[in-house]
């Protein structure tokens, strides 16, 4: 049993100049078989093997990390969190996520620092406008939270952002999420990591998976840098790698992986205490509770597995930036990275089984992954468990492909990649 | 970012393209004789490979011609360029 977190243990701590804490999470050496195995440490497949261990009692479980955990997208994406998509199926999957992300600092005994600061989506042109009033109806059918804003009601929710109808881009009016916000990133993934370390799964990192190996229409197990490691359940989290393990199975899927960037600039002080995001001239911009304005940028049109993208996409996401923001015209960037996304034709995400019995991937969230963290852990546990999906996921399939039934979400990307 | 040896213009920046993703997708010949699973594939499925990729490109802010490239999609490094119709350069 691992000892609780609170202002008790940490004034403990203190008397040991904090050199004492216990280790978060084990480093074992994989074992020959295990009932279960995740391919992917980040927060997804760590969330995944939690929710296997505490819902459904699997505890010989591994996760399978061929860097260190949470070093992939869940450490490069801007942490926003929000669950105000158009159609059922996602409105459901999504706000699933957000209920949990709301007590999930308790249930994990672990500060995710989870911050309801709001999300505004703006509008830009007139179909903007009818896209977002048409959006926000919708939520609120679906029981999420959404108000449309005017554009006066915009700048009051947030001073800063350049209301000016002389602009290339004039803002007309927005929506707001109240209930959605930010969490920091790496804490979600250290926080499952504990917890699942907790209930007996091994966290295995540093350990990249070379092979699949099957029998007819069955997986066996996995051949790995540390040695083959048999298993009769395979849930592939691989985010922007999905195919690549896919391809080892013998699976085709219907995923681009492409790099996606995002930068923050010099720490200030608090400026802006929401989330903005634009999704006609692509700009969106949050503070972190360091100071750092965190912007996100788009994708690059090409497939690549570099986590390098181009400057010009930076360049026009800045440009949008200054001409909303122009208080922001005179800082500087700190850092910049990219992180490799798979993209879904649809811009939704797959939580299925496969063609091939025992094995199940978790991927195509593309650009938006993280704010499903909880809810995409907890819903592919229950289809790797049950061998089928829960019913929040159930539109979520790979068979969607084929029978034409797609969940288009590309307009509540909210941004345009 | 990179450059592009386009076959008819000459080297010019990434910016100026469009990637048009994975080359050589033969359209069905036949679409009515077509299953589901088969137009699934056709129209969805991909390799997505990480390593030497073969790949379809325009240069939409150039000549506006379809080319093909092969890259390797782990470091971005173009191996060949080659124009439609042609024989892939490399296996």
């Amino acid at each position: 049993m691992k000892n609780k977190y609170s202002i008790f243990s940490l004034i403990k701590n203190a008397f040991s100049y904090h050199e004492n804490w216990e280790k978060a999470w084990k480093d074992p050496e994989p074992k020959r078989e295990y009932d279960a195995i995740i391919i992917g440490g980040g927060g997804h497949g760590l969330a995944t093997a939690y929710y296997l261990a505490k819902k459904h009692n699997m505890k010989n479980i591994a996760v399978v990390e061929k860097g260190w955990i949470g070093g992939g997208n869940t450490g490069r994406n801007t942490t926003i969190i929000r669950s105000n998509y158009l159609w059922d199926a996602s409105a459901g999957l999504y706000d699933h996520a957000l209920k949990i992300w709301e007590g999930l600092s308790q249930e994990l005994n672990y500060n995710v620092m989870f911050s309801q600061r709001g999300v505004m989506n703006l509008a830009h042109n007139l179909q903007d406008v009818r896209d977002l009033k048409r959006r926000t109806h919708a939520n609120r059918l679906n029981g999420i939270d959404a108000v449309y804003l005017n554009t006066e009601e915009v700048k009051k929710f947030c001073p800063i952002i350049n209301t000016s109808q002389n602009i290339r881009y004039p803002v007309l009016g927005g929506t707001l999420q109240r209930r959605a916000g930010t969490a920091r990133h790496d804490a979600v993934a250290w926080g499952y990591a504990r917890g699942a370390d907790e209930m007996g799964v091994n966290i295995i990192q540093n350990c990249e998976v070379k092979g699949v190996k099957r029998s007819g229409d069955t997986v066996e197990g996995i051949e790995t840098t540390k040695g083959f490691i048999k298993t009769k359940k395979i849930g592939v989290v691989a985010a922007g790698h999905s195919s690549v393990i896919a391809n080892m199975a013998g699976l085709k899927l219907p995923l681009e992986s492409k790099p996606l960037q995002a930068l923050v600039s010099e720490p200030v002080k608090p400026i802006i205490d929401t989330v903005v995001m634009s999704n006609a001239v692509h700009a969106y911009v949050s503070q972190s509770d360091k100071g750092e304005l965190v912007i996100g940028a788009g994708t690059d049109d090409y497939i690549s597995y570099s986590q390098k993208g181009s400057h010009d996409i930076v360049e026009g996401t800045l440009n949008a930036i200054l001409e909303l923001y122009p208080i922001f015209s005179r800082m500087r960037m700190l850092r910049q990275w990219g992180g490799i996304v798979d993209i879904c034709p649809d811009a939704s995400p797959i939580i299925s089984k496969t063609s091939i019995k025992g094995l199940y991937f978790n991927c195509g969230w593309g650009t938006g992954g993280f704010k499903a963290t909880p809810g995409s852990g907890d819903l592919f546990a229950h289809t790797i468990a049950n061998d089928e999906p829960h019913k929040l996921n159930a539109a979520f399939n790979i068979n969607r492909f084929v029978s034409g039934d797609l969940v288009d979400e590309h307009g509540a990307a909210a941004v345009a990649h | 970012m990179f450059l592009i040896n386009c076959p008819f213009c000459g080297e010019r920046e990434q910016s100026e393209f469009k990637a048009g993703g994975e080359a050589h997708i033969m359209r069905p010949k036949q679409p009515t004789e077509l299953s589901d699973d088969e137009w699934a594939e056709y129209l969805f499925m991909r390799k997505n490979i990480k390593g030497i990729q073969f790949e379809r490109w325009n240069h939409v802010h150039g000549c506006r011609k379809w080319f093909n490239m092969v890259r390797d999609t782990s470091n971005d490094q173009i191996k060949a360029v080659y124009k439609m119709g042609e024989k892939p350069p490399l296996k």
